[in-house]
């Protein structure tokens, strides 16, 4: 142990017999991960598939032609009918006669941002309370347990509604309702695997050298944890995309109606269903494709990670 | 064994004092006056008057969390404000139709997991399990909703197969004893009834169980492809052991270990996505019932069936742990 924060796995000190390249020693685990990664093709398909998410939120107003919620052909729409695709209009119009393909892509804005900004924020509560549990242990790690239990008692759609009925309905109560119902999972999780890593030879041999019990857990034990953390935080991505339009559709969601939204298309679709079901079809698709990429993304990590997957 | 669950019983006390205390503060913490989230937007000064008296919100509190928990205890859980009725009286009634639909979507997913999870795991990296694997995905990536509105649109809208919403067709009287509506079919002996009640169930059940579906299919899957790699399943291949006999007393007996613990699990799963699906279809259980609260913010309604929520969704973890613990011994000493 040269670097105390180098995450280079002890565990991989002894490769597996006619191991390939990523296995050779000194190969450290993530570089190994990273390796095995790029030869997965549910990974490139989920990176591709983040990748053209990412680039449709972020360049949005260059991609639409229109603005969001410019409902500049309101009189064309009625009950019964919703003008589909034609000149000008790629994918017809939405119910309150605006463009529905720039609608979509904003709506990419809106789900990424909200999306990532919840996880982040219930990573890093989450994993504050992991490390608090996990490296501390004892009374701290008895007390972490409960809370953490509480808030898995209450399912994690109840429990968002909850903050959202709180804080009222805006964008933020959204971000903070999702990140809530991830705490406890990152605290759990991290928590779980520090402390089976605090049984390593790895720990103890730092115990015996005479390491203090701080240096230990945060320059050996922590970033050894850290791997199925980022395999959580990627599924849940996708988990809070699709919370984030389940709150809409539940009435909960964000509010100020310029902001075009997947969750509410969808809601506002449903009394035109039967005359233009392509209202609905389009903003579901776009709900599950972009959870889709961060899922591939987060399994194919997850099986990188897995010591037991290399072969 | 008796030890293990007194113990077990132990931990959930913990957790509903923190609950109750965390719906306490909620109620406090809306903006505005709690007394006015209790009784609703067109609540007259006097009726306020009233209510906070009753409820003591002028009372320091700690005296009005004491309150508030002696209500609990004496079963007073307030009443709507939407209909005024009394939220306990409405839950009875309402979670039967949440459990059958629940036990539908369970079916549903343990039916079809099992053995589509099976085949996936006895040959990984084949065509089937590819298959199987992309389907899974797919079912966990689809919004419930989405997957419920789909569903209404073209198998009852359009094929006009299945009914689109409701428990039970408007026209058929039937006598509801336990409100369980096709157990009452059965009770009664009406089985038009009946059988209207379980073509009601198809569709809600089917969207509620997909992603159960995917989750039991993984699960299967990795267990069923862990177990045919051990030791003891190579033994009983090799001893000429009848290929059904392997599959159904070696392979299949431990497999299940783990995929049932992963199905009392979706409780919690079903629970949320009542919300979504009963919303859909109409459907008259605790999940409408509470999406027509958050809509009208009801709070009363709010608390109570959080708190009682919770409460099943513990009592049905403890009696998963428990029912570990009788099949796995060394669950019971750690």
């Amino acid at each position: 142990m040269t670097m105390p924060m180098d995450p280079l796995a002890p565990t991989l000190s002894s490769p597996a017999p006619g191991a390939d390249d990523s296995n050779a020693p000194g190969t450290s685990l993530w570089l190994g991960a990273w390796r095995r990664l790029r030869r997965n093709p549910a990974a490139i398909i989920g990176g591709a598939l983040i990748l053209a998410f990412v680039l449709v939120a972020v360049f949005a107003p260059l991609i639409a032609q229109y603005p969001a919620n410019s409902t500049q052909w309101s009189d064309e729409v009625s009950l019964t009918s919703v003008p589909g695709p034609r000149e000008g209009n790629i994918l017809g119009l939405d119910r309150y006669g605006s463009d529905l393909f720039s609608q979509l892509i904003y709506g990419a804005r809106q789900s990424l941002i909200v999306g990532v900004v919840s996880t982040v924020l219930g990573l890093v509560f989450g994993a504050t309370l992991g490390i608090i549990a996990g490296g501390l242990g004892s009374w701290a790690d008895t007390i972490v347990m409960r809370i953490v239990d509480i808030m898995l008692s209450v399912p994690s759609l109840l429990l968002a509604v909850s903050i959202v009925a709180v804080l009222g309905q805006n964008r933020y109560a959204v971000m903070i309702a999702i990140a809530a119902a991830q705490i406890p999972i990152f605290a759990r999780l991290l928590r779980g695997t520090m402390l089976s890593q605090s049984r390593s030879d790895y720990v103890l041999a730092a115990t015996s050298l005479g390491l203090r019990r701080k240096s230990i857990v945060l320059g050996h034990v922590l970033p050894n944890s850290l791997g199925p953390t980022i395999v959580q935080a990627t599924l849940n991505l996708s988990t809070a995309i699709i919370e984030v339009a389940a709150l809409s559709f539940l009435g909960l969601g964000e509010s100020d109606p310029a902001v075009a939204e997947w969750g509410r298309m969808l809601v506002a679709a449903q009394d035109r269903f039967d005359s233009s079901p392509q209202l609905a079809l389009w903003p579901g698709f776009a709900i599950a494709v972009s959870a889709l990429g961060f899922t591939l993304l987060g399994e194919a990590l997850r099986e990188a990670l897995d010591p037991k997957g290399r072969r | 064994m008796l030890r293990f669950v007194v113990r077990r019983i132990g931990l959930m006390i913990p957790v509903l004092i923190g609950l109750s205390i965390l719906l306490f503060v909620w109620i406090r913490a809306l903006p505005g006056d709690p007394a006015r989230a209790l009784l609703g937007q067109r609540a007259t000064p006097e009726a306020i008057e009233r209510v906070s008296e009753v409820y003591g919100f002028n009372d320091p509190l700690l005296q009005q969390y004491f309150t508030y928990v002696g209500r609990l205890l004496q079963g007073d859980f307030g009443t709507s404000t939407r209909d005024g009725r009394g939220v306990v009286t409405t839950f009875v009634e309402q979670f039967p139709a949440t459990v059958e639909l629940s036990i539908a979507a369970l079916l549903f997913a343990v039916i079809l997991g099992i053995p589509l999870g099976y085949w996936a795991g006895r040959r990984t990296g084949g065509w089937i399990d590819n298959l199987v694997v992309s389907g899974s995905l797919l079912g966990v990536v689809t919004p419930v909703f989405f997957l419920a509105i789909l569903l209404k649109l073209v198998f009852a809208d359009w094929l006009g197969w299945l009914p689109t919403s409701r428990r039970q067709d408007a026209r058929i009287d039937a006598t509801h004893i336990t409100n369980f509506y096709v157990l009452d079919g059965l009770l009664t002996r009406e089985w038009d009834a009946m059988w209207d009640a379980v073509v009601h169930l198809v569709l809600p059940g089917i969207a509620l169980g997909t992603i159960p579906l995917a989750i039991i299919v993984r699960i299967t899957r990795a267990s069923v492809a862990e177990v045919i790699g051990e030791d003891y399943v190579r033994t009983a291949n090799s001893k000429g052991l009848n290929p059904s006999t392997v599959r159904n007393r070696h392979v299949l007996r431990n497999a299940m270990l783990p995929v049932m613990t992963t199905i009392g699990l979706q409780t919690g799963l079903l629970l949320s996505g009542a919300v979504l699906t009963e919303t859909v279809f109409e459907f008259n259980g605790i999940g409408r019932y509470l999406y027509l609260s958050i809509s009208q913010l009801d709070y009363p309604v709010l608390q109570g069936y959080i708190l009682f929520i919770a409460l099943i969704y513990s009592l049905v973890n403890l009696l998963v742990d428990v029912s570990y613990g009788l099949i796995d011994p060394r669950v019971r000493v750690s």
